[in-house]
């Protein structure tokens, strides 16, 4: 690998810059003779606009444009994913206009927006608009909007049903049911999290009369997806005329994945004033406007023989989608879901059902790890309350049920066909380094000073690196999921990588020029990476869902193989050799068994300087670009194992030890893989322990700013037992899996699991996330007097 | 409008600003330090933290014109020229930083704590950052590298 190659602990290329403050995060950006947006939004979850009186605000001191719904006739927002109900009908897929039209939906929904010479004069401005709303009454939890005579959030939608679907054999599952001899049972809530990238979201439109040319800056996590999304259906633009630039992107987690309503009004609102738009989110504005994440209500059943073996499971799930359909919502509680119910198990009949139900709430969406967290928090919820009930070592009955090492390829009975791993090794490692079986004297130990403690495990396996285009395709998705890279050789030698990836703190101009120096030899300070503008690069898919490493890098990988076979050619016409014989060495070409060699940076000048060249059979020039489709998913799996203490008068609960093991794959850099296990793990345990946005009755948010919802913070977490394992055999070039989203997987049932380990000599058989210190405590006082609880 | 003077990183600057002008938003908007961030509106996060008259301050909580004279260091001055201040070579070293956006925040604040106390325990680190908030490392990779800040300055 070296020193620098791939493997290798390399600090980041990117750091220099954050650490020295010339980041440059669109906030960041100023154009000459800008304009500053501020957005007006509805402080009610539901009212029908009776009209919108704007002459104060326009005649405001520096306001240059008031815009309303009325004013932005322009397409709605896209939906990228539709789903087919069990009926065979397509989804509802209700409108979504960027300013509102008729109706609010959510507090925070797009009202209008004022435009002005300042921020805080479009701001005073904004307060000057007459908005006449007739206040409606708003179905805000997923219960409220199936009622029968539910508020109505789209008024052609009856019952608020976005779609009913289901995936796997009913008929099966419900026999394995008939022959089961145990069946456990398990009602879950997963709390809704709101994603908080600390970098808030911001938009600068920008436009040029000259050239009819349009210019977006914007904290995307996939400027080209957005450019095709707000183009093609929103303000209908052709990609020739419309720039988008995601320049350094302050975390996304999913949130910034999505086709914002403020990234088309400022793109709009700059051509109708003539001079750039600039909006930045005030924090309270993202915990109304972002995306939120999760929410689901969950019904599970888990059929069992008298040996311990999983039969079947069935399971029902009521998500909520928020008032419109975010980008990816659709596919997030379905295909996302509904196909990791199988989870590291050969349970042979599983059958999932999902409605998905509008509320009056902000649009939901995919939150890091999107879809696989629910799943698995379900399954391992559910896996040890049946080791708990039928008297099993949890350990042992989770071994009994995995898919066995030699089961792969393992077709699963919903959809997924997994590739390789080794659960009960990935397992047992974990068992290893947590000293699973050691528990019982710290257990004492915690008692001696009062506190009751608990230990809890996770088994997880994902599908990720997303994904095969035909196969999602299929599954109704409306875009292709592969990636792109353009490897540029310059004269000289040096590198320009150009990928359609977009890093927004992973540590991509990092670990793709250690791939090019794996490949080229090239030093990494000679390898520049460029993403993020869609003028000035490769057209691709953007970075979620771990795919940039199994399937960007196997684009990059492609990409460098067309740059050293041409190199190779150039490199045997310069040697006079055969080109079956050269090989490229530490960046050196060299002819096998002879000691001569030719520089890499020699053969890249000759490719440009072509005196002496074979130029009847090769074009000048040294530069490689290919698309990569993946042919499957990819499987990142692990354990992960919790100990906390609680402390049974104030019901707090610390998490003292968290270890995890993850099967990655091939690790192409591990410091940057630490990084990413530490902080989903650190997600994981802020959605168990301290996460929840609330919303009141009338769909006022309550968790609305960092004092009311609790993010988890420095002194909240442990230092982390963390480690890896690679079961090779991925299907991609490189052999990785991906890392990005396996801490919020696997972390989180197994803190709950710890959880209830600790309250259980107290009688306490369940509690909903997030465990915080009242409803620990609650849980405490109702196990001590069963009446209570009733 | 009231003009504000204080020396920011080693310079004299002075300029016009609104009464209501927040010292972060002088320091992006007025100088184009945009080094220092601005996470929330509620002084919760911490991604705004430099350094007034030696003490680390959120800068989104004081005003311009109550910096009148001070003396403010922001990230871009915490370096003393090519040469990285320790705290920065520590986060870089072990990758305590991923998107960037809370760093300087966090260095800034990490550099306070260092000059207070010279070798804090992990306890004592964590507790310090519970104004900082990152939602990228998990906070492992900045208690490491504070303690190895610490171990060499
Ligand atoms: S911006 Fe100052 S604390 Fe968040
Ligand atoms: S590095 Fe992204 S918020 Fe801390």
């Amino acid at each position: 690998m070296g020193a620098q190659g791939i493997g290798a602990r390399v600090p980041r290329v990117e750091d220099q810059r954050f650490l020295t403050g010339r980041g440059r995060y669109t906030d960041d950006i100023n154009r000459p003779h800008q304009t500053y947006a501020w957005i007006l939004r509805s402080p009610h979850a539901h009212a029908r606009i009776r009209s919108i009186d704007t002459s104060a605000a326009k005649s405001a001191p520096g306001v240059v444009a008031v815009f309303t719904g009325a004013d932005m006739e322009v397409g709605s927002l896209p939906c990228g994913w539709q789903v087919t109900s069990k009926d065979g009908t397509p989804m509802k897929e209700p409108p979504h206009p960027p300013l509102a039209r008729d109706y609010v939906r959510h507090v925070g929904d797009q009202v209008a927006v004022v435009i002005a010479e300042t921020k805080a004069q479009a701001r005073d401005a904004a307060e000057l608009i007459e908005v006449d709303y007739e206040v409606l009454p708003a179905a805000v939890s997923i219960q409220a909007a199936l009622a029968p005579d539910a508020p109505k959030v789209h008024q052609d939608l009856p019952d608020n049903v976005c779609y009913d679907w289901e995936l796997g054999d009913k008929a099966k599952t419900e026999e394995a049911f008939a022959n089961a001899r145990h069946v456990v049972k398990l009602d879950i809530v997963q709390n809704r999290l709101i994603p908080n990238a600390i970098e808030p979201r911001a938009a600068v439109g920008d436009y040029d009369s000259g050239t009819g040319k349009y210019t977006l800056y914007t904290t995307s996590q996939n400027p080209h997806v957005i450019r095709l999304l707000m183009g093609a259906f929103v303000l209908n633009i052709p990609e020739n005329k419309l720039r988008v630039v995601a320049p350094d992107v302050g975390g996304g987690f999913g949130s910034k994945i999505y086709h914002y309503a403020e990234e088309a009004i400022v793109t709009w609102a700059a051509g109708k004033v003539n001079r750039p738009v600039k909006w930045t989110a005030e924090r309270s504005e993202s915990f109304v406007a972002d995306a939120h994440g999760r929410d689901h209500v969950t019904h599970a059943e888990l059929a069992i023989d008298a040996d311990g073996k999983f039969l079947g499971l069935r399971v029902s799930t009521l998500a909520n989608m928020g008032a419109y359909l975010s980008t990816f919502a659709p596919s997030i509680p379905t295909y996302l879901y509904g196909p990791l119910m199988a989870g590291v198990y050969a349970t042979p009949a599983i059958y999932v059902e999902v409605k998905a139900v509008f509320t009056h709430t902000t649009p939901v969406d995919a939150y890091r790890g999107a879809g696989r967290p629910e799943a698995t928090y379900l399954l391992e919820r559910i896996v040890t309350k049946a080791a708990k009930q039928l008297g099993i070592d949890e350990v042992e009955l989770r071994r009994k049920n995995m898919v066995q090492p030699d089961m792969f390829p393992y077709q699963t009975p919903v959809l997924l066909q997994y590739d390789v791993g080794d659960y009960p090794g990935t397992m047992d490692a974990a068992v290893k380094a947590a000293d699973w079986y050691g528990f019982a004297q710290r257990r004492k130990e915690s008692e001696a000073r009062g506190k009751l403690r608990g230990i809890g495990m996770s088994t997880y396996v994902e599908a990720c690196g997303l994904a095969p285009s035909a196969v999602v395709g299929q599954l109704g998705a409306r875009a292709g999921l592969y990636e792109s890279a353009n490897v540029r050789v310059h004269p000289t030698g040096s590198v320009s990588v150009y990928t359609g990836l977009h890093s927004h703190g992973q540590g991509h101009e990092t670990v793709l020029a250690q791939i090019v120096h794996e490949y080229l030899g090239v030093p990494i300070e000679n390898v520049t990476v460029v993403h993020g503008d869609t003028d000035d690069g490769q057209f691709g898919m953007g970075t979620y869902g771990s795919r940039s490493a199994p399937v960007g890098t196997a684009a990059l990988v492609k990409a460098l193989e067309k740059v050293v076979n041409k190199a190779k050619k150039i490199a045997a016409h310069l040697m006079e050799a055969s080109e079956a014989d050269i090989e490229l060495k530490d960046g050196n070409f060299v002819i096998a068994g002879t000691d001569k060699s030719l520089p890499f940076a020699q053969v890249a000048l000759a490719a440009y300087v072509p005196h002496n060249y074979p130029i009847t059979e090769l074009e000048p020039g040294l530069e490689g670009q290919a698309f990569y489709d993946p042919m499957n998913f990819s499987y990142p799996n692990g354990c992960h194992i919790c100990e906390v203490e609680v402390d049974p008068e104030t019901g707090k609960v610390d998490v003292v030890a968290m270890t995890s093991v993850d099967d990655v794959g091939r690790v192409l850099n591990p410091l940057i893989v630490e990084g990413q296990t530490h902080g989903g793990l650190t997600q994981g345990i802020g959605q168990a322990l301290l996460e929840q946005c609330v919303f009141d009755e009338d769909g006022q948010l309550v968790t609305g700013s960092f004092m009311d919802y609790c993010m988890p913070r420095a002194d909240d977490v442990p230092s982390y037992n963390s480690s890896t394992m690679a079961v090779m055999g991925a299907s991609n070039p490189l052999q990785v899996k991906g890392v990005g989203e396996s801490g919020t997987i696997g972390a989180t049932p197994a803190v709950i699991n710890a959880v209830l380990d600790a309250l259980a000599p107290l009688g306490v058989e369940d509690i909903q996330m997030p465990a915080s210190p009242h409803r620990v405590w609650q849980a405490i006082q109702a196990a001590k007097t069963p009446m209570a609880a009733e | 409008m009231p003009t504000v003077s204080m020396t920011v990183n080693g310079k004299a600057v002075s300029a016009e600003v609104e009464e209501r002008t927040l010292l972060v938003s002088f320091l992006r908007d007025s100088l184009g330090l945009t080094g220092t961030h601005v996470g929330c509106d509620t002084s919760q996060c911490g991604a705004c933290v430099v350094h007034v008259n030696g003490d680390s301050v959120k800068s989104c909580t004081m005003l311009a014109v109550q910096a009148e004279g001070a003396n403010v260091t922001t990230i871009e001055g915490l370096a003393s020229g090519e040469e990285l201040h320790p705290v920065q070579k520590a986060f870089r070293e072990h990758h305590g930083l991923q998107c960037g956006f809370c760093t300087p925040g966090m260095v800034m604040s990490a550099v306070d704590l260092l000059q207070k106390k010279k070798s804090p325990s992990e306890a004592e680190i964590r507790e310090w950052l519970e104004g900082n908030i990152c939602r990228c490392t998990g906070y492992h990779n900045i208690v490491k590298a504070i303690q190895a800040a610490a171990g060499a300055m």
